[in-house]
Formats: C-alpha cells, sequence, structure tokens
C-alpha cells in the first residue's frame, strides 16, 4: 500500500459527482450528533448547502474540526479584518503558519504566538510541552531555523494547591521541550489573578530566521504531485483537540477531556526540525505544513485551499501507531510532531532518503489533484468528499451584540479616594508590594529553561525584552509579550492599547526599533454579550495602538471559551512584539550599573490607582479606571529614549509597569549583578500611593552618568517628553531610600534584593506539603 | 587543527561547539554523523551538549552505541584529546571512558543559569591556557549533571589530580550553594587517568565572546590549540 503509483492517481475533475458511503458502524447523522460536534443548527443547513446531501459521520467530524473557532475564526474573523497588517517590511501577513518580516541584510523573521489553554488546564505538563512543540513546527515549516522563544503565562494565586500545581506543571513543561530542542528561552511574562482560577493561560511564542529566499508556504500545488506524512506515525491522541479548544471547560473536564490532550516528544521534534530544513533546501518539496490542530484534516485542506487545488487522501497509506483507526479518527487525530508535505512528483525517494537520515518516516498518502475537492478514500473507497474552499473559508462567520457587563461597569466607578489615604512610612506596604508574584523576580521559572543554547542570546530573561544577536551581522533582534488583563477588564479598548504601547516600550528600552507584531487574544465566551464587546473593543484598541506605532499584525492565534463553569478569565489580548536593533552593542538591560549614576524618570506620572497590583494586593479588589493611554505622548517618549540608546548617552532603561515607579526603582537596583542602593526624591504633589505604586503608563525610568544629564534631558524636552532628574544611584549594598512630599520608603537594598528573588521560590516551595489538587 | 565535533541525533550544541571553535580560530571544526564509522584523519574529538536519542533511558546511555563512539573510543585509548560537554560527559561516563554517572540535579529541576567554576589542575590539554585557581563564570544548562562515584573512585580522582573543575562562589569558596546540583566535591569537570579525556558539565563553547556576557570558556580551546601545537612541533 506504501508504493507511491497506487494511491496516488490524481482523481478525475469529476470529483464532485463521487458520493461516500456510510462506513458500517457509523452512528446515524441526527441532530444530537450534529449538535456533539460543535456545529449550530444554522452551520448544519450551510453543510448541507455546500454538499446538497447528507454528511457522513467521517464528513460531519471534517467539518466539526474546521468549523471550530480554534480553526475557522468563526467569531472573530470579522473583527480581525480590521486590524493593520501591511507595511513595507511585512513578507508574510496572517493566513500562513507563520508571519514574516524582512530584517535586513537579505534574512527574514518568521514569528507567531499561540495558545495552549485548554490542554493545559486539565494536563499542565503535557499541554504546556506541546504547545512549545506546535509554534516551533509553525516557524520551520516556513523554513526557517528557530532562534528563541518566550511563553505568556496566567494562573490564579498562588495561594491554592491547584494552582501551583498547574505553574509548576507548566513551567516544566515549557522548559522540558524547548531545552530539549535546544531553543533558547528569552522571555515571556506571567501574571496570577484569581480569574484565572481552573483557566490558566499558556501562550507559546516562538521566532526562527531564514534567508529570504529559503521562504516556503503550505501550498498543495501541482496536479498529480504526491502529498506524503512525515514525522511521528498518528495515534488516538487529542481527537477533536480543536472542537475541544472551542468550548467552555467544566468541573468535570478534568478528567473526560484528558484523552483529547496530546502528547509531546521533543526528540522526534528536534530530528524532523532538522528532516524539514533540510527537505525544503533540498528543493524536492513544493509546500509543507505542520499537522497541527485538527491534525491531517486542517493540513491537507488549507493546503488546497491555498492553492486553489483539491487533495485526494487514502487513509490505510497514513503510517499510524495503532491498528484498527478509522478515518474519522485518523482525520482528526492531533497526535504531535506530523508534517504534511507536497513533495514533487518523481522525488518520493529523495524525501524519504532525507527523512530516514534522520530516522522519521515518509509516506505518500495521497496527491494533489485539479478539482477543488478534498477527499478521503478508505481502501479505494470514497469515505469524504468536500469542496475545499467552501471548508476552509466557507465556515460561517459572526458578528454579534456587545454590550459592557454591569459587573464591569461598577467596579470601573467604585470610590477608590479612601485607598489613596495612607502617609508617611510606606515600606511595609512596598515590600509586601515586592513579594506578589507579580512584582517579584521570575527568577525560579527562568532558571529552569535553557536561555543560551545556541550562542547568540545578548540579553537573557529578567530585563524588559530578550536580545538575540543575528550572527554574521551587525544586528540583533528584540523580543517581548505584555498584557495586562485587570485593564483589559476595566477597559478593554484602553487596556488592549496599553498592551501594545508597554511592548513597544519594553523593546525600545532594550534598545530596539518596534517592528510587527503577533497577538493572542484569550478570551471567554464571545456568545455572551459583555465578552464580545470586550473581544471587539480590545481588537479595536490593538488596531489603533498598531497603526500608530507602525507594528503590523503578522498573524497569531484565538483562544476563545476561556471560561470554567460560568466564569470567564480576563479579557487577555496578548501581544508578542518584534524589534530590530541595528548594533547588537546598543543592547541595553533595566538594572543599574555605577554608583553615583544620575535616576531619570521620563513620562507623566497622574494620579491613578485604578487596576493596579498595590489595589489587588493589599485590598484585594480590581475597581477603577483602567490608567490611560496617551499613544502620541507613548511615541514621543520611544522616539526620544531610542535615540539616547542609540547615541549612547543612557546606561540602563526600564518601563514602570506591575507595581509602579517604586517597583520599577527596586528592579532596576537589584536586578543585575550587584543591588545599589538608591536615593530618589520625588515632588509630584499627587497621593503618595498613587505616585509610589499607580501603574500610570509612559514611563520609563533611566539611568546615565551625571556628564550625560544635561544633554538626556534636553533629548527628552526637545521631542516633548516630561522629564525629571529624581535622584541618584547609591552605593552597592546601600539603603533603598524613596522620598515624597507625604510618604516614603526606606529598606537595606539587600533585604530588598532577598524579597525580590526569594518571594516565588517561598510561595512554590509550600507544595510539597500540600496536596496538589 | 581538525576537530571533529560529534553529532547524535538530539545533540544540539553541535553547532555551538562549532561556531566557538571558528570563532577562536586555528581550528577546522567538521560534523561526524552518530552513523558514521570512522573519525577519519582529525587531532581532536568533541563530543557535544544536548539530549542524544532524547536521553529517553538515561542521559548518554543510548549514544554510546552509536557506530562513532567505537572509533572515539579507539582515538581516546590512543591517546587523542577527546572533550565531552554536558550530553557529551554523559556519554563518555556511560561508555566508560570517564568514571562515574551524572545522576539528575538534587532539586530536581533543570537548571539553567551562570556558575562559577574553579580551575583545579591546568595539567591537562584543555586547561593549560588557565591559572591554577582561576574562578571562571560559565552557563550550565542540564537535568542530569549531579555527579556520582564511589569513594575509592572519588579518592583516586583526587588523589591524581584529576577533578579539573569544581563549583564555587565567585569569590572561589566551596559553599554548599554554588554547587547548583549536589555533585559529590563539587565536581564540575574530570580527567581520565591519561588526561586526554576531559568530561565537564558547564558549557565552555557559550562563553567565548563578550556579546555573550563571558569570555571566560575560550581558554579551554587555546588550551587545546596549544596543545596539539605542541604535539604537532
Amino acid at each position: 500500500m506504501s508504493d507511491s503509483t497506487t494511491s496516488s492517481s490524481p482523481a478525475t475533475t469529476q470529483g464532485g459527482a463521487m458520493i461516500p458511503r456510510p462506513r458500517p458502524g457509523d452512528p446515524e447523522i441526527t441532530a444530537e450528533v450534529v449538535e456533539a460536534h460543535g456545529l449550530s443548527a444554522e452551520e448544519y443547513e450551510r453543510v448541507l448547502g455546500i454538499l446538497s446531501r447528507t454528511p457522513t459521520f467521517t464528513e460531519l467530524g471534517i467539518f466539526s474540526a474546521m468549523w471550530s473557532e480554534h480553526c475557522g475564526y468563526k467569531n472573530s474573523k470579522r473583527l480581525l479584518m480590521l486590524l493593520p497588517t501591511e507595511a513595507p517590511w511585512v513578507i508574510q501577513g496572517p493566513g500562513e503558519n507563520a508571519g514574516v518580516i524582512d530584517v535586513g541584510d537579505g534574512l527574514a523573521l518568521a514569528f507567531k504566538i499561540e495558545s495552549h489553554n485548554h490542554p493545559s488546564a486539565v494536563e499542565p505538563y503535557q499541554g504546556a510541552a506541546t504547545g512549545v512543540g506546535g509554534i516551533l513546527r509553525d516557524i520551520f515549516t516556513m523554513g526557517a531555523r528557530p532562534i528563541a522563544v518566550l511563553d505568556s503565562l496566567r494562573f490564579g494565586d498562588l495561594d491554592s494547591g491547584r494552582n501551583r500545581y498547574l505553574f509548576a506543571g507548566v513551567v516544566k513543561g515549557v522548559g522540558d521541550y524547548g531545552n530539549c530542542v535546544g531553543i533558547p528561552n528569552i522571555g515571556g511574562e506571567v501574571f496570577f489573578d484569581r480569574a484565572y482560577d481552573g483557566n490558566p493561560l499558556v501562550n507559546a511564542m516562538a521566532l526562527g530566521l531564514m534567508k529570504r529566499e529559503e521562504l516556503i508556504k503550505g501550498e498543495a500545488s501541482g496536479v498529480g504531485n504526491p502529498i506524503m506524512a512525515v514525522g511521528a506515525r498518528t495515534g488516538r491522541d487529542g481527537i477533536h483537540g480543536a472542537t475541544f479548544a472551542s468550548e467552555e471547560l467544566s468541573e468535570d473536564s478534568d478528567e473526560s477531556s484528558r484523552p483529547q490532550v496530546q502528547v509531546g516528544d521533543p526528540f522526534t521534534e528536534k530530528l524532523l526540525l532538522e528532516a524539514s530544513l533540510e527537505l525544503i533546501r533540498s528543493g524536492h518539496i513544493v509546500g509543507i505544513q505542520d499537522m497541527g490542530a485538527a491534525g491531517v484534516t486542517s493540513s491537507a485542506s488549507e493546503m488546497a485551499g491555498r492553492a486553489g487545488s483539491g487533495v485526494e487522501l487514502e487513509m490505510a497509506d497514513v503510517p499510524v501507531r495503532e491498528e484498527g483507526m478509522t478515518p474519522y479518527e485518523i482525520l482528526l487525530s492531533e497526535s504531535q510532531e506530523r508534517m504534511l508535505v507536497a513533495a514533487k512528483a518523481g522525488r518520493e525517494d529523495e524525501v524519504r532518503k532525507i527523512l530516514a537520515k534522520w530516522e522519521l518516516e515518509a509516506e505518500v498518502i495521497g496527491a494533489v489533484t485539479d478539482d477543488g475537492y478534498f477527499r478521503i478514500l478508505e481502501d479505494g473507497e470514497v469515505v469524504a468528499n468536500i469542496p475545499a474552499l467552501p471548508l476552509t473559508d466557507g465556515c460561517p462567520t459572526y458578528e454579534r451584540e456587545g454590550i459592557e457587563g454591569e459587573d464591569v461597569k461598577e467596579a470601573r466607578r467604585r470610590d477608590l479616594s479612601a485607598v489613596l489615604e495612607p502617609e508617611g512610612d510606606l515600606t511595609e506596604g512596598f515590600m509586601r508590594l515586592m513579594g506578589s508574584p507579580n512584582v517579584a523576580s521570575k527568577r525560579w521559572i527562568y532558571d529552569q529553561f535553557d536561555t543560551t543554547v545556541r550562542t547568540s542570546t545578548v540579553v537573557r530573561p529578567g530585563s524588559d525584552a530578550g536580545v538575540v544577536r543575528l550572527r554574521g551581522t551587525r544586528r540583533a533582534i528584540a523580543a517581548t509579550t505584555d498584557c495586562n488583563g485587570r485593564f483589559c477588564w476595566l477597559n478593554p479598548r484602553e487596556g488592549a492599547k496599553a498592551a501594545v504601547a508597554e511592548a513597544a516600550r519594553n523593546l525600545v528600552c532594550t534598545g530596539a526599533l518596534p517592528t510587527a507584531i503577533t497577538n493572542n487574544l484569550n478570551f471567554g465566551n464571545p456568545l455572551k454579550p459583555h465578552i464580545y464587546h470586550q473581544l471587539r473593543e480590545a481588537v479595536l484598541g490593538m488596531a489603533e495602538a498598531c497603526s500608530l506605532f507602525e507594528t503590523p499584525v503578522t498573524g497569531g492565534n484565538v483562544s476563545l471559551f476561556n471560561e470554567t463553569d460560568g466564569k470567564a478569565i480576563y479579557p487577555t489580548p496578548v501581544v508578542g512584539m518584534v524589534g530590530i536593533l541595528d548594533d547588537v552593542d546598543h543592547a541595553t538591560r533595566a538594572a543599574f550599573e555605577v554608583e553615583g549614576d544620575s535616576i531619570i524618570l521620563l513620562g507623566e506620572t497622574r494620579e491613578e490607582i485604578g487596576g493596579s497590583e498595590y489595589l489587588y494586593r493589599e485590598h484585594g479588589e480590581v475597581a477603577g479606571e483602567a490608567p490611560s493611554v496617551d499613544l502620541l505622548a507613548e511615541r514621543r517618549l520611544q522616539h526620544a529614549v531610542l535615540g539616547m540608546i542609540q547615541k549612547g548617552h543612557i546606561r540602563s532603561a526600564h518601563d514602570c509597569s506591575e507595581g509602579g515607579l517604586a517597583a520599577a526603582l527596586a528592579e532596576s537596583a537589584v536586578s543585575g549583578e550587584r543591588a545599589f542602593g538608591v536615593d530618589v526624591q520625588l515632588h509630584a504633589r499627587i497621593a503618595p500611593v498613587a505616585l509610589l505604586f499607580g501603574e500610570s503608563t509612559g514611563r520609563v525610568v533611566l539611568s546615565c552618568s551625571p556628564d550625560e544629564e544635561s544633554r538626556v534631558l534636553e533629548i527628552a524636552r526637545s521631542h516633548g517628553v516630561p522629564a525629571q532628574l529624581i535622584g541618584r544611584v547609591g552605593p552597592e549594598a546601600g539603603e533603598f531610600s524613596i522620598r515624597a512630599p507625604r510618604g516614603s520608603i526606606e529598606i537595606p537594598v539587600v533585604t530588598l534584593r532577598e524579597r525580590y528573588f526569594g518571594a516565588l521560590p517561598e510561595l512554590m516551595a509550600q507544595t510539597a506539603a500540600e496536596e496538589v489538587r | 587543527m581538525k576537530v571533529a565535533v560529534i553529532t547524535f541525533p538530539g545533540s544540539n550544541c553541535d553547532y555551538d561547539c562549532y561556531q566557538a571553535l571558528k570563532t577562536l580560530g586555528g581550528f577546522e571544526p567538521e560534523f561526524r554523523w552518530h552513523r558514521d564509522e570512522k573519525l577519519g584523519d582529525v587531532d581532536a574529538v568533541l563530543l557535544p551538549g544536548g539530549f542524544s536519542y532524547g536521553d529517553y533511558l538515561r542521559s548518554g546511555a543510548i549514544a554510546r552505541f552509536s557506530p562513532i563512539m567505537e572509533a572515539v573510543v579507539e582515538f581516546a585509548r590512543s591517546g587523542g584529546p577527546v572533550a565531552g560537554i554536558c550530553n557529551g560527559f554523559q556519554i563518555l561516563c556511560e561508555s566508560g571512558l570517564l568514571p562515574g554517572a551524572l545522576l539528575p540535579n538534587e532539586s530536581l529541576l533543570f537548571r539553567s543559569y551562570d556558575v562559577h567554576i574553579r580551575v583545579e589542575t591546568v595539567k591537562t590539554p584543555f586547561t593549560s591556557a588557565y591559572e591554577r585557581h582561576q574562578v571562571l563564570r560559565i552557563p550550565i544548562a542540564h537535568g542530569d549533571g549531579n555527579f556520582h562515584a564511589d569513594e575509592e573512585t572519588l579518592a583516586e580522582l583526587e588523589g591524581d589530580d584529576r577533578i579539573v573543575f569544581r563549583y564555587v562562589d565567585a569569590d572561589g569558596s566551596l559553599t554548599p550553594e554554588a554547587n547548583p546540583n549536589g555533585s559529590a566535591h563539587h565536581i564540575a569537570g574530570i580527567v581520565n587517568a591519561s588526561r586526554n579525556v576531559l568530561g565537564m558539565m558547564p558549557h565552555p563553547e557559550r562563553a567565548v565572546e563578550p556579546v555573550l556576557g563571558s569570555t571566560d570558556g575560550a581558554g579551554l580551546f587555546t588550551s587545546l590549540r596549544r596543545h596539539l601545537e605542541g604535539a604537532m612541533a
């Protein structure tokens, strides 16, 4: 059966006339069966219209997967069209396995972010590991060699054993997979809040590099060209994962959903990576695609859809791990580490030879046809026959009613003036804030990740953004992920703008020019008006900010239905942004470097405490107005900072985010190799709590030699950016001191450092003593 | 000087070793595939880090059966310099070229950060360019780096000056916190009795350029170059 000549005979152009017969034992197609496949009555009507007949059970499974939110974007597509996607440096926008941009010197960068939220909620280790595996495959199927990964994670609070179990498992899963494949982890973020109880978010981002001409797409073109299954064999794992990912979770999802979670094998992935790149460069193939969500079904139909061709696949020829798998199971399996390849006719043996070198299999399972049909055979009998284009692009899309939720309205109106009251010694509150896992060092996480393999990492995790050099050039790439879900819950439009602004600010603080983004829209159930409102507003905010920053969206992922027992997560539109450093020597870090240096604050501190970490930790509340975002002021700030870095005027730069100005100063003081004291005097006449802990956007703390002080202030002024000299870097192991008109913080920096690095390990040390569930 | 860098399925530091040799100059690195049966005409052999065969059975346990390993063992027995880094160290232990074994880290967690190691002996082909007791800052990245051997073997390693590197703090002291994985006697690297086979867990190839944050690993390669130049003269 594996002989390429027996199974690859291209079908006739009358493909549509072939009517598949139900297989013996197939369930009858009833309204209940349709509903169990996640299709609405209206969508099923559309299926009937496309086929002009009742689908077989196999066909219903195919439609169910392809028209799930995960593959079909039916609730988000109309909104996604509002995002800017073009710029002169964009080589490949949305719609492919990954976006691609020009980074100069004849090089192109492929990058993308993807979620693995639902699998990670059920099985954190495998869920996270396969999330990394999937995003790496998206990168190398474009012809790019992966050069870095980042991870954007959300969990419930760590006082729950269950959340610690999820957190520890996810971190280990992300680490073990990336470490084994040998891709450095250069950054990301993690955020803890009760809104993510039971519904953690695991978004993995990867970057890959190629020569411009090495770009290859996921297209199945050339009638008669063989379609080959490459890599691992197909098993029964992950069947209907895409449909599962498009549903709400419930109490019993935990046990009953386990079989829908895939199992990863990073060793096979590493072999597949090397084999795929060799294959792409060999010229023996015309297209390649990861068998990710919805496995063979989505990869084959999308490859045909993009090329405007058809495909015919013989299920009996697919290499399987277990006996007796039905076409339905083979088509919907999400077994990992598999690729679908459209080879050039006559080159099958060359393809097999390359795969065999890497101890992998490649089998011809079908061929490209010219009739536009996605056709599935079982031992020569047609079991599914669906027009490819309506299957991939014909998924109904919806625009829904969106209304702001009453609970949000009420939370925003909450009077927070009492919170702003405390005066005097604010040191204790500050130290509690520094012990919050949202502010404290994330070293416990990234010490488990290989950050230096590939010997190109210039800025490792723990600064504002990660930086990797491009060997053989002066250039380097910076990358970051950002999103504050609390801001987005209080005001999704401003929150999404803030996410884009913060990502750009982080890149600028490391010396990079922000260039493009990939986004991961994590939301609740869009069928609920208040969730659809969040989704629409967030996309609008993101579109506005991306247009202004000239950072087009080149692709991404939508993860909806993030709800457990009817309770939704915060709207969390994660921004993964990449930027370019023209000279790797511009790479700048957050940590202070020299005693006596001037500390300068750029940007405006407003009396904003809404949505802050301080409010959550000290008062248990998420309320008030989210900090406002002035995109034009933000852009001026970023121009100014980038200019200062490129001209060599400053030694460190760090953006103010969770924990406000006080936390930013603390991070710059203790996160370097040595801990420096800080002597800062603030003059603003606003409430001390807002001044020290408020999270006003558009602010950067930088340090420079006293000789450069006047020049730095002058550059800021010329850009119209508020700038003040607020103090000096103190002696090593000195005093951390911030004095404000109506409150102050005084603590030995050594104590501060212990709290900053010790908090997360301490929180996690509770795990061993407790039940993990 | 030709240096063979061995690539096993799952090696992921092979390219880094190759680049370090290129960057430091004076070497002609060549890749050898695990299925090759001959090393060919080479002056030294590097076994790079990674996860050979996924490390699914035990780190390095399958790689030792690769066809190329017979040639590597023969090369080592004839006195040729062989260095195994990280997974390469594990493979050398599994193949019997070095004593002891590398167990999972005491913390049971993968550990990846810069450590300080102290050069314990300069009487090897890999450390002659360093000063004795010089402290180096070099990254580690491993899950199974906890060096273990019986008391007799440890005494022999100590007595014969075969411990090449130990984990220390920045000041060169043997504090418990400085030991990242629980290794016996803080061992980070050892040589065989003939002193031509080195195994070490830290990654010197990741510390050879200022842009990477440290150049402390370069001495290992310059030592090797010096040794080979001497052998050729």
